[in-house]
């Protein structure tokens, strides 16, 4: 590809946050027709180089040339005249709009003209797409919102496209055929600037990778010549020690139990719950699979107690039935609970560390004497989660949310770990958390497994299932398949199931039997 | 029977039309996420505005626009309050609303007991004097049809062109907007504005047409029931039009029934329309779903753009 103007090129971008430096000296070249692979851990400053590339903010200095010439971009719709596609990753979509209006608003007005409708077809189709232009986005799965992002882009013609972390949220057979596409656009001679940080996708994908650290550009690597350990390490800047499952000592009974349990989302587009069945035994980790939006909130908020069953007798925790008790019952009962939502359900943003210790753990850990918050121990109790835990903060006076995601997140599980519960639930234990503290977050699990407790880890993150469970289920609608051991089952079983498609599944089943 | 029905449902219409356009301008501010509290502020000082004007000019045409504009620049300080220094939108309406009322007061202290000739009507002649339908579509004012003007140009413009679907998409998802590249808070300034200027132009219907003079505190909660009127309309414009004479007739039933002798307390029909309100809240708000399907996502949540 040498001798060719590259379609893009970056040198010495620069951008600084009050108290941050979040890009600095920044450069990066992509071919026409390159998928490149821009890596790094979160905070690492990649959304904000994209962000800087797609002219949703500026740069503090630096230049940026587009084939060859000068510009400076200064707002999207300025990129997407020099031809700059982008698909977002948390989309920038309008549920209450249609298909048709949510493409309409991301393209030149020129564009979205009368016959919009029938160029949405025409594209899909192209490309392996399908969408229907009339739907409300509400109506539709993620994998066909994030399509709907794919085809506004497509249909500005873009030379260059930025994908921002765009396979979280779809199946196995999802990313295959997104791949597809993205292979078959490079073809076309569109060049892709490919986000994420999961390494295998990059070596299948990617021709070029740029890893990117603490804000600055610390390596550039081949893919295909890499593994995805030494990637992470490039990533990292450090030796990443994968978390091992330590020896079972205790394998006990069923300690936290669902049974038959249905129940009518009272969410806007929530989901129902139908008959779900689910043990999770003293001393193992049980993981339930599947796509954001299947229930997963639903099932989550049964077992903490928010949402409260008429049965008593289809949730137990132990010999306690706990369906119609709240969540500071079910704490005494022994149950810990790590929400999604990292601030404002896990943690109350704006009070300091030490109180949010005392919030979850005022009973457990007997920090109320006479009715008065006992301070002395409540600081404590907050110190000894963030020695414990290696949470990096200023000091436990400090607010939540000036926390990063990674350490709050220990944090949370510190203080819910500590407490000895016997039962702990976590949702998304490692989302938007570094691979570091995940790999933290993941080894503490598995430990306290191994002390005897019995873990449910609910996660879209596969990779991280198989590493922690014993068992693994997966949630599709509402439903809950029944564990299987994690060794007996393949991703792709896995990713039929999270599809829906559970009788290949099971005929698979019955052929290995 | 035309003898005292055709007065009667004219009535309607007088009562009406300041409602129609205070809803439907905040049914084009809430569409873009923004919640005014302050619509019986702006209309107060719509009413002034172009009640002042038209005394000293003695143009009717300055009067309304002075209306219009007064209107606008009353929301012009709810929009840089909440908009461009991020102000509690509800506080800042509220206060708009107490603000209003006391500003208005200062400025029409000259002018009460003053009397304006009213709007003049336009009589197309002939089909005017059609009866009963000619007076009752016919030989308005301007302001009149201005409304249904508005009505029709407001739904055309949310749902079929472009600027509309911007202001639905503020409104529904800010961030995304933004991300997008558009910028927020200069279309939901926008939207303040128009919402304000009709407010203006509901008040001064009320100075200039509906009682031709100046009194203190005239809006008399019209702000509020147009406020309401935007929910009972679940967010559409021809709704509001629709709401706003039901609730417009309501208050002249009342009129008309303290005149036929009805045994009735007179204090019990004056309640009408604001007991009407609560009822109509109560049942939208029963289907809980429902409701917040038509609600704008972001409705009453300011954009901060560095987040």
């Amino acid at each position: 590809m040498t001798g060719q103007i590259p379609r893009l090129e970056l040198e010495g971008i620069s951008k600084a946050y009050p108290g941050v430096v979040a890009n600095e000296n920044v450069s990066l070249k992509i071919m026409p027709g390159e998928i490149h692979a821009l890596l790094g851990e979160n905070g690492a400053g990649k959304s904000t180089l994209v962000k800087f590339i797609y002219g949703v903010q500026t740069a503090d200095s630096g230049s940026f040339k587009w084939e060859g010439q000068e510009f400076a971009v200064a707002n999207p719709s300025m990129a997407r005249k020099l031809g700059i596609g982008m698909v977002f990753q948390h989309f920038s979509l309008f549920d209450a709009l249609s298909v048709e209006e949510n493409i309409a608003i991301g393209i030149s007005p020129e564009l979205a003209g009368d016959n919009l409708g029938r160029q949405i077809r025409d594209v899909s189709r192209q490309y392996g797409l399908p969408l229907d232009p009339d739907r409300f986005v509400h109506t539709l799965s993620v994998g066909e919102r994030q399509r709907i992002e794919v085809v506004r882009c497509l249909l500005q013609n873009p030379k260059l496209l930025i994908m921002d972390e765009p396979t979280s949220v779809l199946t196995p057979q999802e990313v295959a055929e997104l791949f597809k596409t993205l292979r078959r656009l490079s073809e076309e001679g569109v060049s892709i600037l490919y986000i994420s940080h999961k390494l295998q996708e990059i070596k299948d994908l990617c021709h070029v990778a740029t890893i990117m650290r603490m804000g600055r550009v610390v390596d550039s690597c081949i893919p295909s010549e890499e593994s995805p350990l030494s990637m992470a390490e490039m990533m990292m800047g450090a030796n990443l020690v994968s978390p091992e499952k330590p020896e079972k000592s205790v394998h006990g009974g069923p300690h936290l139990v669902v049974k038959n349990l249905s129940l009518q989302s009272d969410h806007q587009h929530g989901v129902d719950l139908k008959n779900i069945n689910l043990e999770v035994c003293k001393g193992e980790v049980v993981g339930i699979a599947g796509i954001a939006g299947n229930g997963q909130i639903e099932v989550m908020e049964i077992l903490t107690g928010e949402v409260l069953v008429e049965d008593p007798n289809s949730v137990l925790i132990g010999e306690i039935c706990v369906g119609c008790e709240g969540p500071k019952f079910r704490r005494n009962a022994g149950l810990g609970f790590v929400p999604e939502e990292r601030l404002g359900h896990g943690a109350v943003p704006e009070m300091s560390l030490w109180e949010n210790a005392f919030l979850s753990g005022f009973q457990t850990m007997c920090l109320v004497s006479r009715g008065f918050i006992d301070v002395q121990e409540s600081i404590k109790y907050a110190l000894s989660i963030v020695s414990k835990f290696n949470v990096k903060t200023p000091g436990i006076k400090h607010a939540a949310n000036s926390l990063s995601g990674g350490n709050l997140q220990k944090f949370i599980f510190g203080r819910e770990i500590l407490q000895n519960p016997e039962v702990i639930v976590a949702l998304q234990p490692t989302w938007g958390v570094d691979a570091g503290s995940a790999a933290f977050i993941r080894q503490s699990l598995m430990d306290l497994a191994a002390k005897g407790a019995a873990v449910l880890v609910i996660s879209q993150d596969l990779q991280e299932l198989f590493e922690v469970s014993d068992r693994i289920a997966v949630i599709y609608e509402g439903t809950v398949s029944s564990p299987r051991p994690a060794e007996d089952i393949t991703v792709e079983e896995i990713g039929l199931l999270m599809a829906g498609i559970s009788s290949e599944v099971e005929l698979g089943l019955t052929a290995d039997a | 029977m035309g003898d005292w029905l055709v007065p009667a449902l004219l009535t309607i219409i007088t009562a009406s039309t300041p409602l129609v356009f205070a809803a439907v301008g905040e049914v084009v501010v809430e569409k873009s996420g923004v919640l005014n509290l302050g619509i019986e502020g702006m209309m107060i000082v719509g009413a002034i505005s172009a009640f002042a004007v038209g005394v000293t000019t003695g143009s009717a045409t300055l009067a309304i626009f002075a209306g219009a504009i007064g209107g606008a620049a009353v929301a012009f300080i709810f929009g840089f309050l909440t908009l461009n220094l991020l102000a509690n939108q509800v506080a800042a309406g509220l206060a708009l609303t107490i603000f209003g009322l006391g500003f208005s007061a200062l400025l029409g202290h000259g002018f009460v007991g003053k009397t304006f000739p009213g709007l003049p009507k336009l009589e197309i002649p002939i089909i005017s004097e059609i009866p009963f339908i000619g007076p009752l579509l016919f030989g308005h004012d301007i302001l009149v049809y201005g409304s249904v003007i508005i009505v029709i140009s407001t739904t055309y413009m949310l749902n079929k062109t472009r600027v509309g679907l911007l202001i639905r998409a503020v409104g529904e998802n800010h961030d995304a907007a933004h991300s997008i590249g558009y910028s927020v808070n200069k279309i939901r300034m926008a939207c303040v504005l128009f919402g304000g200027a009709m407010a203006g132009l509901g008040g001064a219907y009320l100075s200039l047409a509906y009682t031709p003079l100046w009194v203190e505190g005239m809006t008399s909660g019209r702000g509020w029931i147009a406020l309401a009127l935007v929910v009972f309309a679940s967010w559409k414009a021809w709704r509001a039009f629709l709401g706003a004479y039901l609730f417009g007739g309501i208050t002249i039933i009342q009129l008309h029934a303290q005149g036929f002798g009805v045994e009735i307390a007179p204090e019990f029909l004056s309640m009408l329309p604001y007991l009407a309100t609560i009822v109509v809240l109560v049942l939208i708000s029963r289907d809980s779903s429902r409701a917040k399907l038509n609600a704008p996502a972001c409705l009453g949540r300011s954009f901060h753009e560095a987040g």
